[in-house]
């Protein structure tokens, strides 16, 4: 009988501390969309007004009109969209060849790529930029996708979801006659598509809303990307919190509807692969 | 046609050496099981003919023409995988088709094909399922139609009934035997069940630590094993070991040690000439003996297993343990005294060092 309630104050107290977690979460969100339909002078209001007297959804066409935000919008869904199908691509290959094929130092192989997940965007900035610079790809689209089109944490993600993929799989095909790359194409990927879910939804939200790399790489309005052009606008227009937040608002409809979207191929993805215990 | 040739087929992983000069040939529409304990090299020897694993040295032919170099999907071979090896997102019928289309065989071919095999079967109303929503036993016919489909050369099975449960085990092996009855194609079966290899096999294998430790009909190997590993391996319970010394006494021959004296009939003792007063292994089968008050052989009963048709008794034997089989009607105690009397055409002795049969 004791141990029941204890049990079940146990249970309660979960749920408490998980909806103070989402909350906590969520409040910012909340925040950002309640300042996106205030006025400027409301944002800044203590104690904070979380609804306001009148709703300013003129914030939002005052917002746009500020700068080329279609452009923007448009080259972030180009690169975010590239850079998510050139992951899917060389990191799902490479994860192939990791886990099912065997080569001289294919551990070592694996290890410097899982190593390079220890160095921060940061610190290969200024190297990668001399590259990209040396290939005249600077202020390109190719400048903006290819350093980021093949990702260490991808190739992992793949390999690990690769290898519980049993052999013989791999070997009946090839005794039915498939090619290697027939085995890759019919058998591997369709038997990865919850990892290959969760890879293009990471790999999307992640350069959705990339800011450091493009910021270094786009040098021209034309190829700018929606963070440099939110950024830009607190440049332009410092004080108008309520339109930054609308267009905040607007840069986070894409990610989210992807993640409700892909939510489940996500979570079935990351415990399939073993990430989470 | 399916005349499989094995020449001095040799495979090491580096330091080890998984098969070690094999050489066999299996006829054409021949049931081959390949025999032995794990890591005893069968399996890699059949995965060798598939083409899966590369040869370090020998040659493997099929009707004369060496398979070295040839890719698995050019050899006209098809495998039965131990874990079915389905493919997960394909239907039942496109799992067995799978290997048809990759052959660009047309499509109306490989829908008769797939038909016909899978009323071979009894799997016409599962070619819609997918191999998750199947049944260990419907998983193994699903696997066997996908070989059957392709019309091969040879077959080949590495432990195909291992993951089934023993009553479907027994039901399988028996539809496998009609399957080759009905196909008349070579196979090659690799299995570590002495029963399997028994009941299937027009020929067996046996292969320990990479070599073959004997070829031929299974009554042959029961009988006249080769050596001492294969008198132990197959049979179950399997064949009693006591270490012995060979006796001549006014020109007879004589088995002797803790608990026994065994005379051995004049015809049977040229094995142990030269051997007189020299250590041997001395086997016989549990089933080769039998309880006589006179016999040559004394123990006290240690554990008493009736299995139903049989009760086997363990006794111990000069310190030594003997399993001996008796009809279910004798009824003993644990402890009692009993004498044994060995069926002389059945006495075995192997050489301590070599394990080589000498009788």
């Amino acid at each position: 009988m004791r141990r029941k309630t204890m049990l079940r104050l146990g249970g309660a107290l979960i749920s408490v501390l998980t909806v103070g977690g989402v909350v906590v979460m969520l409040l910012p969100y909340f925040w950002m969309v309640s300042s996106s339909i205030k006025t400027g002078i409301e944002v800044f209001d203590l104690p904070i007004k979380w609804i306001p007297d009148e709703i300013q959804w003129v914030n939002y066409p005052n917002a746009l009109s500020k700068g080329a935000f279609g452009v923007y919008f448009y080259n972030s869904f180009v690169v975010a969209f590239a850079v998510m199908a050139g992951n899917l691509v060389f990191c799902t290959l490479a994860g192939y060849g990791l886990a099912k094929f065997r080569f001289r130092h294919r551990e070592l192989c694996f290890r410097l790529i899982l190593s390079t997940l220890m160095l921060p965007l940061e610190i290969v900035l200024v190297p990668t930029f001399l590259v990209v610079r040396e290939l005249g790809l600077v202020n390109t689209y190719g400048g903006l996708i290819a350093p980021l089109a093949v990702d260490a944490f991808g190739v992992f993600l793949m390999r690990q979801s690769i290898r519980d993929i049993p052999d013989s799989l791999i070997e009946a095909a090839r005794m039915d006659g498939c090619s290697e790359f027939g085995i890759f194409w019919r058998i591997i990927l369709p038997n990865c598509k919850p990892a290959l879910g969760a890879l293009a939804l990471l790999a999307f939200r992640d350069n959705w809303d990339q800011f450091l790399w493009p910021f270094i790489v786009a040098t021209t309005d034309d190829l700018k990307t929606f963070p440099l052009g939110l950024a830009q606008m607190e440049g332009i227009d410092s004080a108008a919190y309520h339109e930054i937040m609308a267009l905040a608002v607007l840069g986070m409809i894409p990610a989210a509807f992807i993640f409700l979207f892909f939510q489940r191929a996500f979570v079935r993805g990351i415990t399939l692969t073993g990430l989470k215990e | 046609m399916g005349e499989v040739l094995l020449e001095d087929l040799t495979k090491d992983f580096g330091e080890v050496i998984a098969v070690k000069e094999v050489n066999l040939t299996i006829h054409d529409g021949e049931f081959v099981v390949l025999l032995g304990p794990s890591g005893c090299g069968k399996t890699t020897t059949l995965r060798m003919i598939a083409g899966l694993e590369e040869i370090t040295s020998g040659r493997i032919l099929l009707d004369g023409r060496v398979l070295n170099d040839v890719h698995p999907r050019d050899r006209d071979i098809a495998m039965v995988f131990q874990n079915y090896a389905l493919y997960p997102h394909m239907s039942v019928y496109k799992n067995m088709a799978f290997g048809l289309k990759m052959r660009r065989v047309a499509r109306d071919e490989i829908d008769r094909r797939v038909k016909s095999a899978a009323g071979i079967l009894g799997i016409e109303t599962l070619l819609g399922r997918y191999p998750g929503k199947l049944s260990g036993g419907q998983r193994q016919r699903v696997a066997l139609g996908r070989a059957i489909v392709r019309d091969p050369r040879v077959f080949l099975f590495d432990e195909p009934l291992s993951n089934l449960d023993a009553k479907l085990r027994v039901q399988t092996r028996v539809e496998i035997l009609k399957l080759h009855q009905h196909l008349a194609a070579t196979s090659v079966y690799v299995t570590h069940d002495q029963v399997e290899a028994m009941t299937m096999g027009d020929r067996i294998v046996v292969m320990h630590e990479g070599v073959i430790q004997q070829v031929g009909p299974p009554m042959e190997i029961y009988q006249s094993p080769a050596n001492h590993f294969v008198a132990g391996f197959i049979g179950s319970p399997s064949m009693n070991f006591l270490s012995a010394k060979v006796r001549a006494e006014d020109g007879r021959t004589f088995l002797e040690g803790g608990g026994f004296r065994v005379p051995l009939p004049a015809e049977r003792s040229g094995g142990l000439k030269g051997r007189e007063g020299g250590e041997v292994v001395f086997g016989i089968r549990p089933e080769d003996m039998r309880l006589d008050a006179e016999g040559e052989i004394e123990g006290a009963v240690e554990i008493i297993e009736p299995v139903g048709s049989d009760i086997f008794l363990d006794l111990s034997v000069g310190g030594a343990s003997l399993t001996v089989r008796v009809e279910p009607s004798v009824r003993m105690s644990q402890g009692e005294r009993v004498r044994l009397r060995p069926d002389p055409a059945r006495v075995h002795a192997f050489d301590p060092e070599t394990g080589e049969t000498l009788i």
